[in-house]
């Protein structure tokens, strides 16, 4: 576990960016997340493990409001995103996802060309006025996205062309290109070789300076190496959230302990 | 350690293993012997059904004309009285010329029964477009009577006794030295895809029941289309799953299973005994059309729309797209392959669609082509209902013929159909 102090974490208490209060959620009569309190901070990668099956993809859907697709989830408690509440129904929760941006274990690039796939999210929110301001948001989304110069002269090429590694690229590009304030991933790297989850995860800590990155991974190393913030799920509950370090090296619930040297899983 | 070595050998080559292995081979080709037969037998009966067509229909492609040098008489036809004259005559006159010998009222008749009825109309339009040739002796091409055409493509048995037989024996003499002296000619028959129906086989085409059929169509595809793109993508994509839902699901499923002519029934009770809409009109024949291709529109599309998968939905929500962004921006556009693959082989359906328009009088006998969708019209399969039925002998290959020319349409829209699925297979 080496490789865990690649990332130097400082210590000192930034801002809250997101606060979650007795969050309950529910499919149907499956109580699926079980009164989480947790306090996501600004500039921060935190990183959410646990066992298959513990509500780590539900809960972060929750930050963005995705559940609300699905027919049968009923939410409870409250989530503020910067001190305001998330499900107030004041909220548009398009608006909200333009903030919250969202990558998906899958890479799902639209079946468009490489340009639409950036341009997409600005054009619907009326980032830019006129193409080359357009062109300039979708440049600048690909460097960040760390795939500028794999793809800057087949623009119009379909991104579903692309091989996976670059296709989850393009897709934080895109999640990137609505300047959000936080970006949510869901297993981001599950499909990818260890190259291309090796660029994933560089860029991700280039992304941390701007933003709060939320990461649910499986890969426990993953979740040492770029992470500052861990949380662990277990059965819908978090169990035990804090420094990542402190998390790996000197856990202070048994479940977390198991989990991390492998007994649960 | 070697023992489980040994075994695992055994495992695959085992002598024990060697008839449960030829069971299965032997069930495996039973299946396909099974499936090879099931899938030739419904080859065989489609060879079998198109054989039969074009073996009693190949003949209805060509036409018996008998070319005769017509005189013109000033006499008889006048400038100023066009279109009226006497176009029989002088056409009756240029063939008895042939036969000198033929005299009195009935033997006269019996020879001029050769020339079909149409062929004065048609000696008539060519002179009313060009009255110039008043005076002239033209070589003019006329069609003959349905019999001769019979005669001539040999389906009058000549061994038939004399008094058993339509055709005499002295007709068929006329007729066999007019075909010697080369006055008779079998070209295309052109008529048959442009003249409207006719009392005589020689003359009736399908031209009236293809615009029918088109106007019909068209009104069929503007009602049911995006009625039926709208009612799918509100229930699929923004109604609530609710009992109500549920509902109107199985109606419209049990809605693509009623019997067509349940349909005409209702467009008979509705269209034509509230709304007094016209009779026999392509506009009521679509409209009836579009109840049906409805059901089967809307569960295509919604089963195109469903099978877009989530993922691209989600990726569209997750950037901020909006409901209606999402499905009108990236599922809808997804799906357009297999709603426009539904929707032809909808309307496909609806083109061999016969009960319901028979239901609404698109059975009529109307000898031109309908000008507009509110004019009286047949249909494709309501002319072929209406030949199928006619007693003369022509008609039995034009009905043969006529369902040749649906079945091409048929074919040629599932062919567009199976096209546009493979153009724009999958791209996720
Ligand atoms: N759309 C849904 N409808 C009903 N139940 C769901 C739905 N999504 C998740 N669940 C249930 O909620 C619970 C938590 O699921 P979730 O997907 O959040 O787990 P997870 O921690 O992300 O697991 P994994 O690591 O395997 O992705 C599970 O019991 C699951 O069955
Ligand atoms: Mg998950």
């Amino acid at each position: 576990m080496n490789d865990m102090r690649k990332v130097e974490r400082d210590v000192d208490a930034r801002e809250v960016k997101i606060s979650a209060r007795d969050c309950q959620v529910w499919y149907g009569d499956n109580h699926a997340i079980k009164d989480v309190n947790v306090d996501i901070e600004e500039k921060t990668v935190t990183a959410f493990i646990g066992p298959s099956g513990c509500g780590k993809s539900t809960f972060l859907r929750c930050l963005n409001r995705m559940n609300d697709m699905i027919d049968n989830c009923r939410i409870e408690g409250t989530i503020t995103l910067d001190g305001q509440d998330i499900y107030d129904p004041r909220v548009d929760p398009v608006q909200l996802r333009a903030k919250v941006g969202m990558v998906f274990q899958k890479p799902n690039p639209f079946p468009k060309s490489i340009y639409d796939n950036i341009a997409y999210g600005p054009r619907i929110h009326g980032l830019a006025r006129g193409k080359a301001e357009l062109d300039e948001i979708v440049e600048k989304s690909l460097r960040r996205g760390a795939i500028w110069d794999e793809v800057k002269d087949r623009l119009d090429a379909p991104g579903t062309g692309l091989s996976g590694g670059q296709q989850q690229r393009l897709c934080i590009a895109r999640a990137i290109a609505t300047q959000p304030e936080v970006l949510l991933m869901d297993e981001p790297c599950s499909a990818l070789d260890p190259i291309a989850t090796a660029q994933v995860e560089e860029l991700i800590d280039e992304l941390r300076k701007d933003y709060s990155v939320v990461i649910v991974t499986h890969s426990m190393q993953q979740a040492a190496r770029v992470s500052h913030k861990t949380a662990f799920f277990h059965l819908g509950n978090l169990v035990e959230y804090g420094e990542t370090g402190q998390i790996f090296t000197n856990p202070r619930d048994p479940r977390t302990e198991s989990y991390i040297t492998g007994r649960i899983g | 350690m070697a023992d489980t070595d040994a075994s695992r050998e055994s495992g695959l080559l085992a002598p024990n293993a060697g008839p449960a292995l030829r069971r299965r081979n032997r069930y495996q080709i039973r299946l396909q012997i099974i499936g090879m037969a099931a899938i030739g037998f419904a080859l065989l009966m489609l060879v079998i059904l198109v054989g039969s067509l074009i073996a009693s229909g190949y003949k209805a492609f060509t036409q018996t004309h008998l070319t005769l040098d017509v005189f013109i008489d000033p006499a008889e036809i006048q400038v100023e009285r066009l279109p009226r004259g006497g176009f029989d005559d002088v056409i009756e006159t240029a063939l008895l010329k042939k036969f000198p010998t033929v005299e009195g009222r009935a033997e006269t008749r019996a020879l001029t029964d050769i020339l079909s009825n149409g062929a004065q109309f048609q000696l008539r339009d060519r002179i009313v477009e060009n009255p110039s040739l008043i005076g002239q002796t033209i070589r003019v091409t006329v069609p003959v009577s349905d019999r001769f055409d019979q005669l001539n493509k040999g389906l009058v048995d000549r061994s038939t006794p004399e008094e058993l037989r339509q055709v005499k024996d002295q007709a068929i003499a006329w007729f066999d030295q007019l075909k010697q002296s080369g006055a008779i000619s079998k070209p295309l028959n052109w008529a048959l895809l442009t003249n409207a129906d006719s009392r005589f086989p020689e003359l009736a085409g399908l031209k009236g029941a293809l615009v029918g059929s088109f106007w019909a169509l068209l009104v069929c595809f503007v009602i049911s289309f995006p009625l039926g793109i709208g009612a799918a993508i509100y229930l699929e994509e923004f109604a609530p799953r609710n009992r109500f839902s549920d509902l109107i699901e199985v109606n419209i499923n049990n809605l693509a299973a009623v019997p067509s002519v349940v349909f005409g029934l209702l467009a008979l009770a509705v269209f034509l005994g509230w709304f007094g809409l016209p009779r026999s009109a392509p506009l009521v024949g679509g409209m009836t059309l579009a109840l049906m291709t409805m059901p089967t529109i809307i569960i295509a599309t919604r089963a195109a729309l469903k099978s877009v998968p989530p993922s691209i939905r989600q990726a569209a929500l997750g950037v901020g797209a909006s409901k209606h962004q999402v499905v009108f921006g990236h599922v809808l556009p997804l799906a357009m392959p297999g709603i426009l693959t539904g929707t032809i082989i909808g309307l496909a359906q609806a083109l061999g669609e016969t009960a319901p328009l028979l239901l609404i009088g698109m059975n009529a006998f109307i000898t031109s082509a309908p000008g507009s969708p509110l004019d009286s019209a047949t249909a494709l399969p309501t002319q072929i209902f209406i030949w199928a039925d006619s007693p003369e002998r022509g008609f039995v290959s034009r009905t043969s013929a006529a369902i040749l020319v649906l079945l091409t349409f048929l074919i040629a829209m599932n062919a567009l159909a199976i096209y546009l699925r493979s153009k724009f297979e999958r791209k996720w």
